[in-house]
């Protein structure tokens, strides 16, 4: 059976399989209304987020009516400045991931199919890299250069982020390498790069896939991060780990300022995470179909 | 005639995964008598470990071991046990040896304390008594200075002293039956002839019964008072050893003894059955075998054969049994044609 | 295995080198200076900064300076801390036991949980109990590490005030209080730390542990355990365990640089003066020396996490143990 036949019955079948996953259908509902609300961000703010409200007084409101997740130190509405955190916060994931997923499966690809001394190299800087905490060369890297604009954020985050994705790639690869068709295009003298490109590719993506849905999670809580010790996005683009950090002096007045915030981390990060899961699970080979019984009876 | 020890009675194992019903054992009966052998032959795939499995209650999601099922032991019906009593029937009154001893076998504890579990679990023994039992188990089976190779581990000893392992293990309660399932095909063809000597002569010992299932008809001929061959979930056929290779009656079963090689007899090439297994989610309507079968005519697509009695014990799911006379007429079969071979 | 950790032993220290010649070439490379940082108030004209940096060896070349710097290290002498005008060492001796402190408690602690709960899901994989711990691990890994801390500040410190909202010691009583009285402070202090530490790290720890045991329940020796007639939660319990555990020790030994990232943010969030938010604050003032030699102490510690992991594992599996 031709690779690209045998994908497509497999991408279907794993689409449909997550997607009878409990966890999935909830975790795509609240990504859903988040990604909305940031989309719509412009539409559902009553407030400019940036518009300071009461410049004389600076009065920081508790939640009330007018202002339902209330105002912070620069008297600034703090839905406003929570829906459109989302469009940063999202975006800064989105985006860093997408880079460093694809970073991690190509370096992935070109060390497994490569092999030999390339890939030794790679993977032995891919594991010294890992030893590092990332958080810890982040905060070096920025706080040593002074703040850092949002797509420069970007890249760092992306730069620190490709290393576990390329070790499951390449893991991925090397079961794949010394498949049928790998070999039959190796035979034909098809060039490796297309080899690598056409049909290793796409067969080790899946675990990288699964990486990236739960990467989109863990960036979010990275970029909160640093936002909270100040050396994340800049004044005045609010993030949401920016909003905390604008009321961390008076956590205890201004709870309203570290609760709403936080809570719209943990319910994005949660459906990222719940979806992460339900792919990985759908994907696990041991609940893949199998069609002779003797298999059936060697998986219990 | 006295109660056989086990009797499977129309058993049904489905499992249910996302591409449909694989019917892996699909009305199988059969029966073991006290102090016999009895091997059950057929490719992969005919649903013979499953069947092993099920006598032991061992399939797991999303396999399913259908109601209406009966598989009696020693007179009680096992399928109407719970989980707590069948639990005492494992590895006490009903062992079973797996393929492969390297796996079978868990890597981080002796092989000492794996036997001694065993005694442990059912005897209620002391730790000591129990690996005083595992090292006279060792001896039994063979092992030269038990007393050290217990305390090794699985990984430090060859394929054949493993094994040997593996049946001390089930032959420490003094079960009455033991399911061996392709006790050899993992091993070295020398060790192979070691290990099925080893279990003739213990079984025949201790009057164990032994239902010994593979897919090789020379472990069978050497070993078993009875065969049982399956195909497609069924049982086909089922004889004595001597009547089996004198004269089987099915033609699954001639085509498997025509492509065992032997030796002294001419090279010829050995002749393959054409086709394959179909999947068990679709068994075909009528005869399962009929695609691949030389003798095969209208009746056997559209009627499923039930098991003819041939006579004397010898059963045979073929309807060449009420038309003998189109044996004289073989043909090549479907699957050949279709050039799947 | 002698060979094995000899290896391990020499990839160890070439990932210490590694790493520290990393942070120093980013720290040179990075504008600005401690001096600068340090001396930067109207009346410093640039001549005084040059002289401070000359007599600092700053403006040597920075091959010059790495060498220095090495030779130095290796013979324990750290340099000094402009930021806290206390020779590195010191700083790092009063720290680092801090850190220690609260990241080897929530470390045993996380990893007892962590085995634990991840077992108690195993054993009926799919059931009810999997399901709902599952529930609650997710949120707990998806929660920030730095809201969780001030959630429990806010919770129990502010509207419930039971416990202390930060430091080690309380700052006024402390001193006035009994030997008991002191312990009990001490341990005051440590609660809320230590408990948001080991929820963040138990909640992956269990996760991880459960796919672990996942991973082996197909394993031929499971059926084995069960043809020998042992119920499906014993299996569990003795055979499964006991193999899953590998891989979680192999993920103790990595656990370090989570739990270096992780006590940053609890450090700050707790005012706990350890060597997490003594790096992040040497890092802000420029103080090369503070920072390189701190991260010189989380790698060496990291590294020496890895390696005591995998000796852990060379010894608790006989595959490895005896080969």
């Amino acid at each position: 059976m031709p690779s690209s036949a045998r994908n497509q019955s497999f991408g279907a079948l794993l689409f449909a399989r997550t997607l009878r996953d409990s966890r999935s259908k909830f975790a795509l509902v609240v990504l859903g209304i988040v990604v909305l609300a940031a989309a719509l961000a412009p539409l559902l703010t009553p407030y400019d987020p940036a518009a300071q409200l009461d410049i004389v007084h600076l009065r920081s409101l508790a939640p009330s009516f007018a202002h339902p997740l209330g105002t912070d130190v620069y008297s600034r509405d703090v839905l406003s400045r929570v829906l459109f955190g989302a469009r940063v916060s999202l975006s800064i994931a989105f985006a860093a991931v997408a880079l460093s997923v694809s970073f991690g499966i190509a370096v992935g690809v070109i060390a497994g199919y490569a092999g030999g001394a390339v890939d030794v190299v790679l993977m032995r800087l891919v594991d010294a890299a890992l030893a590092i905490p990332r958080l810890l060369l982040i905060i070096a890297v920025v706080a040593l250069w002074g703040s850092v604009s949002v797509p420069v954020l970007i890249v760092l985050i992306a730069g620190v982020s490709w290393f576990a994705v390329s070790r499951l790639v390449r893991a991925e690869v090397l079961t794949i390498r010394d498949r049928e068709y790998v070999v039959a295009a190796r035979a034909l003298g098809v060039s490796p790069w297309r080899i690598m490109l056409r049909h290793v590719a796409p067969n080790a993506m899946g675990p990288g896939l699964v990486n990236a849905t739960l990467a989109i999670g863990n960036v979010i809580l990275l970029e909160a991060g640093l936002s909270y010790l100040g050396i994340g996005v800049r004044p005045p683009t609010a993030s949401w780990g920016s909003i905390i950090q604008d009321g961390a002096e008076r956590v205890s007045d201004l709870w309203w300022l570290t609760v709403f915030p936080g809570l719209a981390i943990l319910i994005t990060v949660f459906a990222c995470n719940a979806l992460g899961d339900a792919l990985r699970d759908a994907l696990d080979p041991r609940q893949l179909p199998l069609t002779a019984s003797e298999d059936l009876v060697h998986r219990p | 005639m006295t109660e056989p020890l086990l009797e499977l009675d129309d058993l049904h194992t489905y499992f249910y995964t996302d591409t449909g019903v694989a019917r892996a054992v699909d009305g199988v009966s059969f029966r073991v008598n006290a102090g016999e052998t009895v091997g059950v032959v057929g490719e992969s795939g005919c649903g013979k470990s499953v069947t092993a499995l099920s006598i032991l209650r061992l399939v797991r999601p999303p396999g399913r071991i259908e109601p209406g099922s009966q598989i009696r032991f020693e007179g009680k019906d096992l399928m109407k046990l719970d989980e707590h009593a069948m639990q005492k029937v494992r590895g006490n009154r009903i062992a079973m040896v797996f393929q492969e001893p390297m796996t079978a076998l868990n890597p981080v504890f002796t092989v000492g304390d794996q036997i001694a579990e065993v005694a442990r679990i059912h005897a209620g023994m002391s730790k000591r008594d129990a690996w005083a039992k595992a090292v006279e188990m060792l001896k039994l089976v063979g092992i030269p200075a038990p007393e050290q190779r217990a305390s090794e581990y699985p990984h430090q000893l060859s394929g054949g002293t493993r094994q040997r392992v593996v049946i001390a293990m089930a032959l420490v309660m003094n079960p009455a039956l033991v399911i061996a399932d392709e006790p050899t095909t993992a091993l070295d063809v020398t060790i192979q002839a070691q290990i099925l000597e080893l279990m003739a002569d213990l079984t025949r010992r201790l009057g164990t019964s032994v239902l010994l299932i593979t897919h090789d008809l020379g472990v069978v001929a050497e070993n078993c008072a009875r065969v049982i061959v399956m195909y497609a979930g069924e049982v086909v056929e089922e004889a004595t050893t001597a009547t089996l290779f004198d004269a089987a009656h099915h033609p699954y079963t001639e085509g498997l003894l025509g492509a065992m090689p032997r030796v002294g007899g001419e090279a010829e090439r050995l002749a393959t059955i054409p086709g394959t297994v179909p999947p068990p989610t679709a068994w075909p309507a009528g005869c399962r075998f009929h695609d691949r079968c030389p003798y095969a005519w209208d009746r056997c697509a559209r009627e499923h054969p039930p098991l003819y009695q041939i006579g004397g014990g010898h059963v045979s799911r073929c309807h060449l049994a009420e038309e003998p006379e189109r044996r004289a007429h073989p043909h090549v079969p479907i699957a050949a044609e279709l050039g799947a071979a | 295995m002698r060979r094995y950790l000899a290896g391990r032993l020499l990839q160890a220290v070439g990932v210490v080198l590694m790493v520290t010649t990393l942070t120093f070439v980013l720290v040179h490379l990075a504008p600005g200076d401690p001096v600068s940082a340090a001396l930067n108030g109207p009346g410093v004209t640039e001549t005084v900064r040059q002289h401070w940096r000359e007599s600092y060896g700053l403006d040597r070349p920075l091959g010059e300076q790495y060498v220095r710097w090495i030779s130095n290290a290796a013979r324990g002498e750290l340099g000094f801390s402009f930021s806290h005008r206390r020779p590195v060492r010191d700083v790092l001796a009063d720290a680092l036991p801090r850190t220690m402190l609260l990241a080897g408690l929530s470390f045993a602690l996380s990893f007892l949980v962590g085995i634990v709960v991840g077992v108690l899901q195993a054993e009926r994989p799919g059931g009810t109990r999997d399901r709902w711990l599952g529930r609650v691990l997710l949120l707990l890994y998806s929660v920030p590490d730095f809201w969780l801390a001030l959630v429990a500040l806010l919770a129990f410190s502010y509207w419930l005030p039971l416990l202390p909202a930060g430091g080690i010691v309380d700052p006024v009583m402390h001193d006035y209080l009994s030997t008991g009285g002191r312990i009990a402070d001490r341990l005051k202090h440590l609660v809320l730390p230590v408990v948001t530490l080991t929820l963040l790290s138990a909640a992956s720890i269990a996760r991880y542990q459960r796919s672990a045991l996942l991973d082996v329940l197909p394993s031929d020796w499971m059926r084995t355990a069960l043809a020998k007639g042992l119920s499906f939660r014993a299996a569990v319990r003795q055979h499964a365990v006991r193999n899953a555990l590998l891989p979680t020790i192999t993920l103790a030994g990595l656990w370090l640089p989570s739990l270096a990232a992780g006590t940053v943010f609890i450090e700050k969030v707790f005012s706990w003066p350890g060597m997490g938010l003594v790096t992040v604050n040497a890092i802000g003032a420029r103080d090369y020396p503070l920072v390189t030699a701190g991260v010189l102490a989380i790698s060496v510690l990291v590294v020496l996490g890895a390696l005591l992991a995998d000796l852990a594992v060379a010894l608790v599996d006989p595959r490895v143990r005896l080969s």
